[in-house]
């Protein structure tokens, strides 16, 4: 399908957060048109606020002035062709992206109003407060109990053998996944099944105690059972945690998410609750992409 | 076909699909309004045979309705819809229900047309007989509206369908106060004035389900829910014995 430019207009007059004045942006979005984010990017006391956040890879203009709010106790769903950049956008929100050659990323990034796109702030206690599953289970090659026990131990949330006993065994309750290892927590964490790494890699993630867990497309690599099982355990980690999901699967976004963000060459092009996404979209961009006659 | 497109996926069966599911849709609805267009034909012309034959005829809307129901649950399995599709195929399912009793009550109408003329046992006067056809005309009118807006996704000709409910209501409590005065006048009109009555109300049901079918050409056009709008504090009441509409 092309992409005329009425293709990028809301259907309709919407209430929407207008991006602020870039005038002072790089050369790569001087000639470009100034797009609104269709619906509303705040929300209430959020654990997450994003003001006007661009990103470079060298001259590419990744991420083009994006606002977005997770509040807590949230699952807010990305969505968006592949290159729309829905991961680069997550990976903003713990600093991953900082590990990247030639990326720049401007703008305010508020973890309970603190800004973390800042040199000031070390990236190693941030990624405890902002924890990562990727798209790959990538169980440590340890024992189950080791890859659990690790980050608690680094972080100095555990003193003796006893507290980590009890953060591994609560970690691992947690991520559903306790009745099927106790038995062999000495074993390696590798020797487990994708879907039981993928969620041995949550308990990981879990053990350190974020605020915030980003997920990167966690049951691509999943079957249906074990992404049923992980998409149990998100609705469950929603009661403590915010949590932000890049998924290419659409059904999986409905299901799981209470919010959802279309992304679209970098810009943010909806956002909206999960359910007004799905039935009724107010961009055309949005709706050509969830119902398959995108591209 | 309107602006609204049914097209588009990249899955290009999907748009036959819907294509498909509309132009049955389309299908029940034409079938429904020829039952109800025989239906009065029947009392026009006091002909039980073309009753008959709209008896006759009733086992191909259920059947249609039925096949129909199979298309939709088969695209709701295979292709999970979502947005505009979902819209769809929501108000495609809940159209096809309307039609279905559309044609059920096309089917009460020739039965009770049957009642009046097979002997002419109780054959009403051309007198009496004259609200039951303003009734029919303005209802059969209705209904082609629905289906033109439906054929076309007309969103704008299915608001005006899903805003007629007043004058609909209006016409039909005139028709019974009528109906009332000629048993009033004579006792023993009471047999047909009663048949008239439940035609006229049966009638009443056609406008409705044609109604229902114009909001939800306007759902699935604008995803705008415009049923039971007359829930609104300032729409008075419609005066009458008429029972009320339900939706």
């Amino acid at each position: 399908m092309n992409t005329s430019t009425s293709d990028l207009e809301p259907k309709s007059v919407q209430t929407s957060y207008v991006q602020p004045d870039r005038t002072a942006a790089p050369r790569a979005t001087v000639d470009r048109e100034v797009r609104r984010t269709v619906g509303d990017v705040r929300v209430a006391e959020p654990r997450i606020r994003c003001n006007d956040i661009n990103v470079y890879y060298g001259t590419a203009h990744a991420i083009k002035g994006v606002n977005l709010d997770v509040a807590r106790n949230e699952v807010v769903a990305m969505i968006g062709p592949s290159g729309c950049g829905k991961s680069t956008f997550l990976r903003c929100l713990n600093r991953m992206n900082d590990t990247i050659d030639g990326c720049r990323v401007t703008g305010e990034i508020l973890l309970d109003e603190r800004n973390i796109n800042t040199r000031e702030i070390d990236v190693v206690p941030l990624r405890a407060q902002v924890g990562m599953v990727f798209q790959k289970p990538n169980p440590f090659p340890k024992s189950i109990w080791e890859n659990v026990a690790f980050g608690p131990r680094i972080h100095g949330l555990a003193r003796t053998r006893a507290q980590l006993d009890e953060i591994v065994e609560s970690s691992l309750r947690r991520a559903g996944l306790w009745e099927e290892v106790k038995d062999r927590l000495e074993k390696p964490g590798t020797g487990l099944s994708g879907g039981q790494q993928q969620r041995l890699c949550i308990a990981r993630t879990i053990a350190v105690q974020p605020e915030v867990i980003l997920m990167d497309e966690p049951c691509s690599a999943l079957d249906p059972i074990s992404t049923a099982k992980i998409e149990e355990l998100i609705d469950e980690l929603r009661q403590q945690f915010s949590i932000c999901i890049v998924t290419h699967s659409m059904q999986q976004a409905a299901r799981v998410s209470q919010r959802t963000a279309y992304f679209h060459l970098g810009d943010l092009i909806e956002v909206g609750a999960t359910e007004q996404i799905f039935t009724n979209p107010q961009h055309k961009l949005t709706e050509d992409y969830i119902t398959g006659r995108f591209g | 076909m309107s602006q609204y497109g049914l097209e588009g996926h990249t899955v290009r069966r999907y748009d036959g699909e819907l294509n498909h599911l509309h132009l049955r849709v389309v299908e029940l609805g034409g079938l429904a309004l020829h039952q109800t267009r025989s239906a009065l034909a029947a009392l026009q012309e006091r002909d039980v045979r073309i009753a008959r034959a709209v008896i006759g005829r009733e086992w191909e809307v259920n059947r249609l309705d039925v096949s129909i129901d199979d298309d939709l649950i088969s695209v709701i399995a295979r292709r999970a819809p979502v947005a505009r599709d979902l819209r769809i195929v929501m108000a495609f399912a809940k159209t096809v229900n309307e039609l279905e009793r559309v044609g059920d009550e096309a089917n009460k109408v020739a039965r009770l047309a049957i009642g009046l003329f097979d002997g002419f046992r109780l054959d009403p006067g051309d007198a009496q007989m004259w609200d039951v056809q303003t009734m029919g005309r303005r209802v059969v009118e209705l209904l082609e509206r629905a289906m033109d807006a439906l054929d076309r996704l007309d969103v704008v000709a299915a608001q005006a369908v899903a805003g007629s409910r007043r004058e609909l209501d209006a016409e039909c409590q005139a028709g019974l106060r009528r109906l009332t005065t000629y048993v009033m006048e004579d006792a023993r009109n009471v047999g047909q004035v009663i048949t008239l009555t439940q035609i006229i109300k049966a009638l009443e049901r056609i406008g409705d389900h044609a109604r229902h079918v114009g909001e939800y050409v306007v759902y699935l056009v604008s995803g705008e829910d415009v049923r039971h709008q007359k829930c609104q504090p300032d729409d008075p009441p419609t005066g009458g014995g008429a029972a009320p509409d339900p939706g």
